[in-house]
């Protein structure tokens, strides 16, 4: 090939993806000829992990801003897909449609905050930061507010946040792993763990950057090409997100028609753990304005407080290409966040239409026992049937199911081919390990260069930094990976956690550095540390029976943390000295998009 | 006021017409989220469900690109957009 790799790009991933999809038509073919299930879940894993694993290997380099920034050249759509993949976590693809499909709208907030996010990065902070020309989140506390304390401060609320967050996605790659590769969850999560750094190991952020982008393309045609073909099998419309209405409506109506029979507590027991019965109205308003939008917002600022989100905007050109990178960003987030509810939609209908030849309700136990699909998923411990009130057919009330069930099952339900089942398998996989690599590496830069290079020891040379760097990579995925085999906590609570933290302790001090000049270093301090402690406070409070106050709840705490944050910050950067003429020209300088970056190129 | 003043001056203001949009899309259209279910939207889904599924989602899309094209305008209006070669 002719020209330079960049310029190259479009060709390189379009190759991939017919590639991708030669294989996919390659394995519906061995599937007609007899390739069993599990071999063919085996290849799909299999074969994508080794793709990244190559693009590591491919990426790798010796140099400081092509391992922290990748070199500061990833055009803008491409930027965009690596960023949404960052984003799209394990939980986003296996975990969201079922959450909409048991506690619609409630949970819908989470789909409004984790796009409505990205308005404030494009306005608040991220062009901003791109000016600044820093490596890492913590880089710009530090340089903006000087002083070792704020930049070690930032570094403390990031590796909380980014810690909570990385053992659920590891969690993720071992669930997967474990499934498709049929190994016990323990070694699982070790297979995922070194995919993982297979990834980011060589290449830093040049490596996860353009696995990121392939990891993109993988999962949301996993993602997508389902949900048009159950539709269409059903013959709900061949553009589901347009053509629903009249299922949403169905729904409704049988709704009406079952109603919610509430399970004695004793039946309840009897139900295996982490399964439940569908309790909530599918498109009714089933949450108060409050809980709905307080959940949203807490999501919102969580997501512009996120340090592997944010750093992916170090990554492009210019300051103006980081901005519509955030556009882009978000028309790939949109494109999977906006089919989530339609394949809760197709999943809820195929399985509770009595006209539907997939639909179970009314039909007696037995012969929902005897479904091939049923036995499996049963089996795999995602569904579960039981006769609570003795009249021989399943009830509304008597049909249990796991979240994970409705990305799982539904393909398998609807009678689409075990290649589709395979498919999504690597499509979760690709989710969980892109974003995993991105919290990683946050992490290992944070500790690498805030810590080691601009505390610890600031006359290393590269080749040592780098050295470090690796190390702590390691070191941080290990103990991500322990902590997951444990299995402490759900995928979905820990996710949430995570951008409570974030927004406890970053938000403000990250957006007041930029739009408010006299913001000094000690409300830095305070705001971090303060949000920090006292959204911790709040969390662990609430968990040990504390009652909460304003409706906030354990996924909410951030707003607790961030509301004491900035008023932190204000009465204590006013009761202390303004920032020094240096400083203040310095934020007059990232205010504008010409000029020098703040730091060197190489620093 | 200088060059540089006036062009913040206009990227603030921006800043609170983009926060306004934001927020009635992210927030203030919920505040009657029960009240605005009954009636029947786009592609005949209830305007709530709708805006949660697609509506919001797909407005913030529209403003990110609409804000950073402006913010462009005003770089280019005061001189303070990036050259090719920095």
């Amino acid at each position: 090939m002719k020209g330079n790799f960049i310029d190259n790009l479009p060709k390189v991933y379009g190759i991939y993806t017919g590639g991708f999809i030669g294989f996919i038509i390659i394995m519906a073919i061995a599937e007609q000829m007899g390739m069993t299930a599990k071999a063919i879940g085996i290849a799909f894993v299999a074969f994508t992990v080794f793709i990244y694993a190559l693009i590591g290997y491919l990426s790798r380099t010796a140099q400081a801003d092509a391992y922290y920034v990748a070199g500061r050249q990833v055009p803008t759509v491409f930027n965009g897909m690596a960023t949404a993949a960052d984003w799209m976590s394990g939980a986003s693809f296996v975990a969201m449609a079922g959450g909409i499909y048991f506690k619609g709208y409630g949970y819908m907030a989470l789909l409004v905050g984790w796009t409505g996010g990205y308005v404030l990065v494009a306005s608040l902070l991220a062009p901003y930061l791109r000016k600044f020309g820093c490596y890492t989140v913590p880089d710009f506390i530090g340089t903006r507010y000087g002083g070792n304390l704020a930049r070690f401060s930032a570094v403390v609320v990031l590796t909380v946040a980014s810690f909570t967050y990385v053992t659920a996605q590891i969690n993720a790659t071992g669930t997967i792993a474990s499934v498709a590769l049929d190994i016990p969850f323990q070694y699982a999560v070790y297979v995922g763990l070194v995919s993982i750094l297979l990834c980011s190991m060589l290449g830093g952020m040049r490596g996860v950057t353009w696995t990121q982008v392939a990891q993109y393309i993988v999962l949301i045609i996993a993602y997508l090409l389902p949900v048009f073909w159950i539709s269409n099998k059903m013959g709900a419309g061949f553009f589901p997100h347009f053509m629903l209405a009249d299922e949403v409506a169905r729904i409704g109506e049988l709704e009406q028609q079952f109603g919610f029979v509430k399970n004695a507590a004793a039946d309840l027991k009897t139900v295996p753990k982490g399964l439940a019965g569908i309790t909530k109205a599918h498109s009714a308003v089933n949450a108060t304005p409050w809980a709905f939008i307080s959940l949203a917002l807490a999501m919102m600022m969580g997501t512009a407080s996120l340090p592997h989100v944010m750093m992916r905007y170090f990554t492009t050109p210019s300051v103006k290409a980081a901005r519509k990178s955030v556009g882009w960003s978000l028309f790939f987030i949109f494109l999977l966040y906006s089919s989530a509810p339609m394949l809760a939609t197709l999943s809820k209908l195929s399985l509770i239409d009595p006209s539907l030849p997939t639909g179970i309700i009314g039909k007696s136990i037995a012969e929902v026992q005897a479904i091939d699909w049923y036995q499996n998923w049963n089996q795999a411990n995602l569904m579960f049937i039981s006769d609570f009130n003795g009249n021989g057919t399943v009830e509304l009330n008597e049909f249990f199911m796991g979240g994970k069930a409705v990305v799982l099952a539904t393909p398998e339900i609807a009678g689409l081919p075990y290649v589709i089942s395979g498919l999504v398998a690597a499509g979760g996989m690709a989710a969980a390990m892109s974003t995993a690599d991105g919290l990683i590496l946050a992490i290992a830069n944070a500790i690498s260069h805030d810590v080691y290079y601009k505390i610890i020891d600031p006359k290393a040379e590269t080749a040592k930094r780098l050295l470090v760097a690796r190390v702590l990579l390691l070191v941080i995925g290990f103990a991500g990976a322990t902590i997951a085999a444990m299995e402490i906590q759900g995928i979905l609570g820990s996710v949430i956690w995570a951008f409570d933290f974030a927004m406890s302790g970053l938000f403000f001090p990250l957006v007041l550095g930029v739009w408010w000049k006299r913001a000094n270093r000690q409300g830095a301090i305070a705001g971090m540390l303060g949000g920090l402690a006292a959204g911790t406070w709040y969390l662990v409070w609430v968990r040990t029976g504390g009652s909460g106050f304003l409706g906030i709840t354990q996924l909410t705490f951030g707003i607790f943390g961030s509301a004491v944050s900035l008023v932190a910050m204000v009465v204590v950067s006013l009761m202390t000295q303004e920032p020094d003429k240096a400083t203040q020209k310095m934020v007059d300088e990232v205010r504008i998009p010409s000029g020098r970056s703040i730091l060197g190129k190489q620093h | 006021m200088s060059n540089q003043q006036k062009h913040w001056e206009k990227t603030r203001s921006l800043l609170f017409i983009t926060l306004a949009i934001w927020f009635v899309f992210s927030i203030g259209i919920f505040l009657f989220g029960a009240e605005m279910n009954k009636v029947t939207g786009p592609f005949g889904y209830p305007w709530t469900y709708w805006f949660t599924c697609q509506g919001s989602l797909g407005a913030f899309v529209i403003l990110i690109f609409w804000f950073a094209n402006r913010q462009e305008k005003i770089d280019e209006e005061f001189g303070f957009s990036e050259r090719e070669d920095e």
